[in-house]
């Protein structure tokens, strides 16, 4: 591929990559934590330690509207997956992270960023699993409609 | 004293989400689509964050305390087991169903889509269900 075949799309996410990784080691640097959001929502509902949490998911919203209200990134169409497999959904990947310790952020930011084992292992098992069950709703699924 | 340092990362947090694209559900369908149209930009977004991680991670636990806190309260686990495989694959099928992982859940419900808001409480009912489950916390 040459220089030019690279489209602007892949700046915001890098920029936004980065982005998350400088937050994370911020978290890891001032208060010795972990920026793992299943976690921090768990935690900031059912923990002892309540505070900085309620803290970093109230900045978590600040942001998004930062991005879109005020620098102006458009923003997403809501999701078309019919509402019973949204709720089967929500229900797998609550239970999931629960049961792993960690989803996107806890493992596959911080974890793999720590190089701890547990986390490379959980992101290489939720990235399968992800792309299977893609690739069943697509092209078994869909396709047999 | 654990408030503003919180807040900033979280600020942080939720900017860089938002410009990955991680809170179109759509596109994470797309990026996990590898044998079909494959959206390849969220990649960058794994790739920019880990850049970071991976360069900063070990010089800061070097230090042996972090700045406003008394000790680093990192999970050290190195076991291996059926729950977090069992665990993480559960959590894989939920993400791919709909495209939603618990960040970009959260964050999306700025955005007042109905389908978002009954994302998240099903997830927070997913993750009681799991401590009923297995009452063990995690660390």
């Amino acid at each position: 591929m040459s220089a030019t075949a690279l489209p602007e799309a892949f700046i915001t996410p890098l920029l936004g990559g980065l982005t998350l990784g400088a937050a994370a080691m911020w978290l890891l640097f001032s208060l010795g934590r972990v920026a793992g959001i299943s976690g921090i929502l768990w935690g900031g509902m059912a923990g002892p330690d309540r505070h900085w949490r309620v803290f970093f998911l109230m900045g978590l919203l600040i942001g998004g509207v930062v991005i879109h209200a005020v620098l102006g990134m458009p923003v997403p169409a809501q999701s078309s997956t019919p509402l019973p497999l949204v709720v089967f959904s929500g229900l797998l990947v609550g239970f999931g992270t629960r049961m792993g310790g960690g989803c996107t952020s806890g493992h596959g930011v911080c974890g793999i960023g720590r190089q701890s084992l547990r986390s490379i292992v959980a992101t290489a098992t939720f990235m399968v699993t992800g792309v299977l069950t893609v690739f069943m709703i697509r092209h078994i699924v869909e396709g047999a409609l | 004293m654990t408030s503003w340092p919180a807040l900033l990362s979280g600020l942080l947090f939720g900017m860089g989400l938002s410009l990955s694209g991680m809170t179109d559900p759509a596109k994470v369908q797309g990026f996990l689509d590898i044998t079909g149209a494959w959206v390849p930009d969220l990649a960058f977004v794994m790739g920019g964050a880990l850049m970071i991680t991976l360069m900063m991670t070990s010089a800061i636990l070097r230090r042996g305390k972090p700045l406003l806190a008394s000790a680093f309260n990192v999970p050290n686990l190195n076991t291996i087991d059926r729950r977090l495989i069992i665990g993480s694959a559960i959590f894989g099928i939920g993400w791919g169903l709909s495209g939603f992982c618990p960040g970009p859940a959260l964050l999306s419900l700025i955005y007042g889509y109905k389908t978002t808001f009954i994302f998240c409480i099903a997830m927070i009912a997913g993750m009681f269900g799991a401590t009923l489950f297995n009452p063990r916390p995690h660390p």
